[in-house]
């Protein structure tokens, strides 16, 4: 069986990581399976943790007072959960759910926080990873607000 | 004896600007505002071959003329379909056409996409919105000769599951083992259970060799410039990404000057262009 250092080290969030650094993740870390319909986490709930998907399909989604429970957005294999617990108020924004039996490995926040405190070389590189998940998340939301598949030019 | 040359000239380019008269055979709604007309030759004889990502100007009598690309497949030469999007006047008109009725034709015009030189490598293709029509020639005419090409994959996007094309032949290639399809809508209802983002989300994880693939990518071309960023940020060299570009059309055979832009004429030199050759024109707003 592998470990956690070896399952964090194929998925491509990691990939290229310095191996002191991925013992330090690996620390915080466990394995997770949800089953299809399971809620890993809803809106509003404390981000006690944020989730790296290995197998599986996982749905992020917003309660809207016309439709209920809607999809924003959906995130597979080599997709990285959440940011939430990066930054005060350390409060989910969406909720996320899984549309298939997953596979995840599950990282503790305020171990990973406490980390990142303790050694800044470790905390800049999961910030700068952070920020490039983030910047490609922001861009393809604006592509979805633009409604690019109707606009003309 | 022969006309001057300048006559014979304005003879075929007045011929080139007749419609010829093509009889509505199937008329199939595809979502609430598309829809796909079959056509065939209302006089014997006029079947014509096209290639994938070509188009004819359509004529709606007493309407107007819109370019309209080739959605069937390239080997039936008995019959032309298109699929088109109700955006306006002349496409409006022509979704109310039923079996039975007339519509002017004059094509096929333009570049098609580069089939041929995809052989033997990966073979991406990028739809958005209606933009999986002017592809799916290209589609049916690499399935053809499947094994002449490796990888085949498609990404195609539209802003719900109701704006899906084409639905039960996307399930027919879905179910294919050689062929890798991927839908994603922009909302997903409550009932849906596949893909939710952007096309362009899908490009990073998909199944191909970037130094040794093809991309065609149709669509809007905000759709298209964001694709082809992700796909060269894969490491795809943009001289291997092609597109098919829109720009309103009067003549389509590269008289009238309506299409051009910095000295391109995209009736005649496009509709299918290398990205490398227009990427700074894809952000030009039309004059
Ligand atoms: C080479 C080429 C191939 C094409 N292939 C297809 C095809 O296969 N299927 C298809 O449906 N269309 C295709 N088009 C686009 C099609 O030609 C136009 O939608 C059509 O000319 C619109 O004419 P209209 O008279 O109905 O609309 P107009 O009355 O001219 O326009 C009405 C309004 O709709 C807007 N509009 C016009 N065209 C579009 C558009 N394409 N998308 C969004 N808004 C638009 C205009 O800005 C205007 O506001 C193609 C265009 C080109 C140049
Ligand atoms: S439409 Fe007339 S030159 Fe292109």
């Amino acid at each position: 069986m592998k470990t956690l250092e070896q399952l964090l080290a194929e998925h491509p969030f990691f990939s290229g990581l310095a191996p002191d650094h991925l013992k330090l993740f690996a620390g915080c870390a466990v394995t997770l399976r949800v089953d299809s319909g399971e809620f890993l986490f809803r809106e509003g709930e404390l981000a006690r943790s944020f989730f790296v998907v290995r197998h599986g399909s996982i749905a992020i989604t917003s309660v809207t007072p016309q439709e209920g429970l809607v999809t924003i957005q959906t995130l597979d294999e080599g997709d990285i959960l959440g940011w939430s617990w990066l930054l005060p108020p350390y409060r989910w924004h969406f909720g996320a759910r899984a549309l298939e039996p997953a596979a995840l490995i599950s990282l503790d926040a305020t171990c990973v926080r406490t980390k990142c405190e303790h050694d800044h070389e470790f905390g800049y590189e999961i910030m700068r990873r952070f920020a490039q998940v983030m910047a490609s998340r922001l861009e393809a939301t604006h592509l979805q607000l633009m409604n690019v598949y109707e606009s003309r030019t | 004896m022969n006309p001057a040359p300048e006559i014979a000239t304005a003879t075929a380019a007045a011929d080139g600007m007749l419609p010829e008269v093509w009889r509505v055979d199937r008329v199939r709604r595809e979502t609430h505002d598309t829809f796909t007309l079959e056509l065939g030759p209302e006089r014997p004889g006029s079947e014509r071959a096209f290639e994938p990502g070509q188009f004819n100007m359509l004529y709606v009598f007493g309407v107007g003329e819109v370019p309209i690309s080739i959605s069937g497949d390239p080997r039936r030469r008995d019959r032309v379909v298109h699929t088109t999007r109700a955006v306006g006047r002349v496409t409006n008109v022509m979704s109310g056409l039923k079996t039975g009725g007339r519509i002017g034709l004059r094509g096929p015009y333009g570049t098609p996409w580069p089939v041929a030189a995809a052989q033997g490598r990966d073979v991406v293709l990028v739809a958005g919105g209606i933009g999986l029509a002017p592809l799916r020639p290209a589609l049916y005419a690499i399935l053809h000769r499947r094994n002449d090409f490796r990888n085949v994959v498609l990404l195609y996007g539209t802003r719900s599951p109701g704006d899906i094309l084409f639905r039960q032949e996307l399930e027919r290639w879905r179910a294919r083992f050689d062929l890798d399809v991927h839908v994603t809508v922009d909302r997903g209802a409550p009932s849906w259970k596949g893909n939710v983002g952007v096309v362009t989300t899908l490009v990073q994880k998909a199944p191909f060799d970037p130094r040794n693939a093809v991309a065609f990518i149709c669509g809007p071309e905000v759709m298209i410039r964001f694709t082809a960023a992700e796909l060269q940020r894969r490491g795809v060299p943009l001289d291997d990404v092609h597109i098919s570009m829109e720009r309103n059309m009067k003549c389509g055979i590269g008289l009238c000057g309506h299409c051009q832009l910095a000295g391109v004429f995209v009736c005649r030199d496009g509709p299918v262009f290398p990205y490398s050759r227009v990427a700074d024109l894809v952000t030009q707003w039309e004059v």
